[in-house]
């Protein structure tokens, strides 16, 4: 459970090292679960670790920014290496969440 | 770099991989996959590229292939000359348009969050992919890519 923080009506998601159709599964319904117990309005995506990631993880981005979106809640991406800035930006999701290269405000 | 060399430098390579179709199965194919095309001498970035086209293709084959089945998948990959082919096979359900399935952001498991840019990723990670699919037969998805980096080639 330390993968997921929630502080206030933040969650952090720090996800794994790859991103990929298995785990976003798993990511996903805990995260949905947190969104629902917490009354979550903004998630940030850590991806302090992460080195790889594929279009199953963008869909579970895009998925939990719908489920937001609908209560004027904010998705953004926190310690984004050059490679998943790529995947980020050729998927179009940047054009609905913030990437920050470094933890723009203590999330903690 | 003796002459006695040529004939086995510029062999060809060649291996295959049949593995059932869960979806934990899908990080031990990326990483059989950038195992095997190391002796390419490929940057970091290279890698990630067919490691990422792989990672669509193999999940398609578990989510649209066999929709949730555990079945077999076959991988196999050459290498000739600079060039690594990766070729992805399933037994599945097949698709009906190819053309319609590679467009961008086109899905037919909207509700499974699926975004619609796994054929848009190969494309953008690979040189070619091809598709040949047949419904009730299958789908093979055949990609190619040039490994530019050329210094310390693969020797034996």
């Amino acid at each position: 459970m330390e993968d997921f923080k929630v502080s206030g009506s933040s969650l952090t998601i720090h996800l794994p090292a790859e991103v990929d159709h298995h785990n976003a599964e798993e990511l996903k319904n805990t995260a949905d679960r947190l969104m629902q117990e917490n009354n979550v309005r903004c998630i940030i995506f850590d991806f302090e670790k992460t080195v790889f990631m594929d279009s199953s993880g963008i869909g579970m981005i895009m998925g939990r920014y719908k489920n937001l979106r609908f209560m004027g809640g904010v998705v953004m991406a926190v310690r984004v290496n050059e490679r998943m800035r790529r995947i980020l930006t050729m998927s179009g999701i940047y054009k609905v969440m913030d990437i920050y290269e470094d933890i723009p405000f203590e999330l903690k | 770099m003796g002459s006695s060399m040529d004939t086995e430098k510029s062999a060809e390579n060649e291996m295959k991989l049949e593995f059932d179709s869960r979806s934990c199965n899908e990080g031990f194919a990326r990483v059989a996959v950038s195992a095997f095309m190391t002796q390419l001498n490929p940057t970091l970035e290279e890698v990630a590229d067919v490691k990422t086209a792989l990672s669509e293709a193999v999940t398609n084959a578990i989510i649209h292939g066999y929709e949730g089945r555990v079945e077999k998948i076959v991988i196999r990959c050459r290498i000739v000359e600079q060039t690594i082919l990766v070729e992805v096979e399933d037994h599945g359900v097949g698709i009906a348009d190819v053309a319609k399935a590679m467009e961008p952001l086109f899905t037919t498991k909207e509700d499974c969050e699926r975004a619609g840019m796994g054929f848009s990723f190969m494309e953008a990670f690979m040189d070619t992919v091809q598709v040949d699919s047949a419904p009730g037969k299958g789908t093979r998805v055949t990609m190619t890519k040039k490994i530019l980096h050329t210094e310390n080639r693969y020797e034996r």
